[in-house]
């Protein structure tokens, strides 16, 4: 396969500058919703804060994959004295946590770099400056690529299994 | 589909325990904006005259600003209101932090309490389950670790709660609601929510707040936000730096202290100590503070950084933000910034204001110093100054002995003390204690603040013309170049010509007219702040903020839908102000109460601030008592507030 090269869009986290504000999770929602900017709501975000003051821990994580079971993740990590939970640190939207999830539907959110902007809104509206842009180019192994109609199998796959997939498509074959 | 609010209230009555939810009326919001304005319009409506502050027929209204929730930078505030018992008149502290926006991802605009409940509970309100929860596993806890308590007891770690400590349940006049690194200290608001039996409330919402037209409210949001970080690289030149920049006084960054501790008074607001800021305090402050401070931390959606947290060995760690800072140092005389900060842990613990609290502590060692208290009174109280302060401030939140007494604050303390305590309570307006600061040359703006700001409380009236002329015509030019907040032009004018000395200088300088017309302005300022939940230290506070008279209409009409511009603005606060004073003539303010400590200036012109008040009055639409005239209520098409006044004889028509 071939080499390509890939621009890799990247968010440094820089937790020790964070504020607190939350602005990033209010822009996020807003910037999300449809039409855009037309309704604001943190619950919505694809970013959210893990805020304890009382315990000096402010760390913004991004929505991530979904996963249809949680993990057996329980390890805990202490970083300059401030003991963070392995979930506190997970970008997964999963069914042991509300987090990264429509708030009416349950539907996993997941962060999309803001597409189209010049870069992610949380980090334009992070004047502390916890939150910055940078682009960087990768080589990478040519993927191939999905079509639709695969992406769609691949995800009915994923959540049903393959036999099953397989068995419905026989059985609609046979009723065209 | 409701725009920028909620649409919707929780009334909550405490001594039946019934919850409702009803809906707002939108008219409303048209006239007053939301927020103070608002809340007003309820206690209007539904608190007359005779109603004591603790009497279960008061109201205790958190509202939330109208633009509350959308993304407009630094908009967070809850405007807590009632009857104060300290003043008897309305009481409307505010607080910044996270508590409103989640109250209107909730799904309301203001939650209201009435009556009072038979044992200490507190509010959970989740979305549109609402419920009284008992509370009685809470008395006496800290109101910051009871917001914790209650998070985990609930497992909800992103619930926001707002609660009271050990001075609101026992009532002390100088009770806070605190909350996050905020809280709503002034006016003893704590008490009356710690007297209808409500230790906390605790909110989490997982709701949509709608704007109306989004592209434009979005563009307008952006261009503030680029407009703070532009102005936070250029403070204002020849001012001090707690003024050059943005936010609420910038006192948890800066370790320089030399302005305040020896221009502001220590003790009972008596010394001064020209000579405190050595080289040597200089070096031991600072190294406390950064010791003390673990990160300087923000509101919701704010990029201001006003709070810091503070953790000091052996003790929890809690918020801090603005002058508290000092003002326990300054009151007990101890020169050790360390005491400040774990003093003040305990008091924030306690739930009491950082301004009013080391006042009263201070005026009753005073008493004590001139006889007037006795040893008696303080016995079992160390000798030490630090000691002192420890003593006396646990006696007052548990109101034992003279803590009895001095829980309701210098005013009503030295009226129950006698024997000449009353002219140790110096420091009082509308009998609330005021910033330990005094000066020389009268300042005619600032007396009419200090007078007729509704507030009772100067450093919230105080905002964007500046406190002192610039020496030189070159910085005033400099200064107006970019002054596009001005009402109107004439302003700069105003500054250009505001000398030092001279005949263009204080007292008579700016004149009877301009400075009313300056008061209008930075009034008009904060009554509209306090209707959206700005946070004043991005509009009416600064010099040069973001907000201003000119962006503002955009601001409610985007957000809300509804249009009104410059004039429909400034008319909506022109009522909510107008409202606030007609409340509070109704329960007998009066002009004899418009006056600032006797020793606020040395220099003080019985004439010229006789002038000021009646220019006042008169520009208002006011009768020279103070009173707002039938016409100028007809105007404000507010003939309601006029009939009540006609029916109750305070204004008499021919």
């Amino acid at each position: 396969m071939s080499k390509v090269k890939k621009k890799i869009k990247v968010i440094k986290i820089d937790v020790d500058k964070c504020n607190g504000c939350r602005a990033c999770e209010l822009i996020c929602s807003s910037f999300h919703a449809s039409p855009k900017y037309s309704s604001n709501n943190p619950e919505r975000s694809r970013i959210r804060l893990i805020r304890d003051p009382i315990k000096d821990i402010y760390l913004p994580v991004y929505a991530g994959e979904y996963t249809p079971s949680e993990c057996t993740g329980r390890n805990k990590y202490v970083l300059d004295g401030r003991e963070y939970s392995e979930c506190d640190t997970c970008r997964a939207s999963c069914p042991s946590r509300s987090l990264f999830k429509e708030p009416d539907s349950g539907l996993p959110l997941k962060c999309d770099m803001c597409d189209g902007e010049e870069e992610p809104l949380c980090v334009t509206w992070c004047l502390a400056k916890a939150l910055t842009y940078e682009e960087r180019e990768e080589e990478r192994e040519e993927e191939p690529k999905l079509g639709e109609m695969e992406i769609g199998l691949e995800s009915l796959v994923h959540r049903h299994g393959l036999q099953k997939v397989m068995d419905t498509i026989a059985r609609l074959s046979k009723k065209g | 589909m409701a725009f920028a609010e909620a649409g919707f209230n929780l009334e909550i009555d405490l001594t039946r325990g019934s919850i409702e939810r009803v809906a707002t009326d939108p008219g409303l919001s048209k006239l007053y904006l939301g927020g103070l304005g608002t809340n007003t319009k309820i206690l209007w409506d539904r608190v007359p005259p005779e109603v004591e502050p603790f009497s279960p027929e008061n109201l205790l209204i958190f509202g939330t600003g109208l633009l509350v929730g959308t993304p407009a930078p630094g908009c967070n505030r809850t405007i807590v209101s009632t009857i104060s018992p300290q003043t008897k008149l309305m009481a409307y502290s505010m607080m910044g932090g996270f508590w409103a926006p989640e109250l209107k991802y909730a799904g309301y605009d203001k939650v209201i309490f009435r009556g009072k409940s038979p044992t200490l509970v507190y509010l959970w309100i989740n979305n549109d389950k609402v419920e009284i929860r008992d509370a009685s596993h809470l008395a006496g806890k800290g109101a910051v670790e009871t917001q914790e308590l209650i998070r985990q007891e609930l497992k909800e770690p992103y619930a926001q709660v707002a609660a009271i400590g050990l001075a609101g349940e026992n009532r002390v006049f100088t009770a806070s609601i605190e909350q996050g690194r905020s809280s709503a200290s002034r006016l003893g608001i704590g008490a009356v929510m710690g007297d209808k039996g409500i230790k906390a409330i605790a909110v989490r919402g997982t709701k949509d707040i709608n704007i109306a037209r989004p592209a434009e409210y979005m563009q307008l949001c952006s261009d503030v936000l680029k407009y703070i970080s532009d102005r936070e690289e250029k403070p204002v030149p020849g001012v001090m730096p707690i003024l050059a920049g943005l936010g609420s006084p910038q006192e948890m960054l800066h370790t320089d202290e030399k302005w305040h501790t020896e221009n502001f008074s220590w003790g009972n607001s008596r010394t001064r100590r020209k000579e405190f800021w050595t080289k040597e305090v200089e070096e031991k402050w600072k190294e406390t503070q950064e010791n003390a401070r673990t990160r300087l931390i923000s509101c919701y959606n704010c990029p201001m950084k006003c709070g810091a947290i503070i953790s000091l060995p052996g003790m929890s760690t809690y918020m801090m933000k603005c002058f508290t800072k000092l003002t326990y140092n300054m009151a007990a005389f101890v020169d050790d910034l360390d005491f400040g900060f774990r003093i003040a842990q305990r008091a924030t613990e306690y739930g009491v204001d950082g301004f009013s609290t080391p006042q009263i502590m201070a005026f009753a060692f005073e008493l004590l110093e001139a006889g007037i208290l006795t040893d008696k009174d303080f016995e079992g109280c160390p000798t030490d100054n630090e000691g002192k302060f420890y003593w006396l401030l646990d006696k007052i939140v548990r109101r034992e002995g003279i803590g009895d007494v001095l829980a309701d604050g210098t005013h009503w303390a030295a009226q129950k003390i006698g024997k000449g305590a009353e002219a140790y309570a110096h420091n009082n307006i509308k009998k609330h204690e005021q910033l330990p600061l005094k000066l020389g040359m009268l300042n005619p703006v600032y007396f009419l603040m200090y007078c007729t700001g509704e507030k009772a409380n100067i450093t919230q009236i105080e905002g964007q013309f500046p406190q002192a002329p610039f020496p030189t015509m070159e910085e005033r030019e400099d200064f107006v170049k970019d002054w596009v907040h001005v009402p109107d032009e004439k302003f700069k004018q105003y500054l250009l010509d505001w000398e030092v000395r001279g005949e263009k200088s204080n007292p008579y300088y700016p004149t009877v007219d301009m400075s009313v017309d300056i008061v209008d302005w930075q009034e008009k300022m904060h009554y509209i702040d306090d209707a959206l939940g700005m946070c004043a230290g991005l509009s009416s506070f600064p010099l040069k903020p973001p907000y201003h008279i000119h962006n503002y209409p955009a601001f409610i009409s985007s957000a809300t839908g509804f249009d009104i511009d410059e004039a429909g603005v400034s008319l909506a606060a022109k009522r909510s102000r107008t409202l606030v004073r007609a409340f509070n003539i109704r329960r007998g303010l009066s002009r004899a109460d418009e006056k600032p400590p006797e020793d606020h200036w040395r220099k003080r012109f019985p004439e010229l601030e006789e002038q000021l008040l009646d220019a006042y009055y008169k520009f208002k639409g006011w009768n020279n008592q103070g009173i707002p005239t039938k016409e100028t209520l007809h105007e404000l098409g507010m003939d309601y507030v006029s009939e009540d006044l006609e029916k109750r004889g305070i204004l008499s028509y021919e």
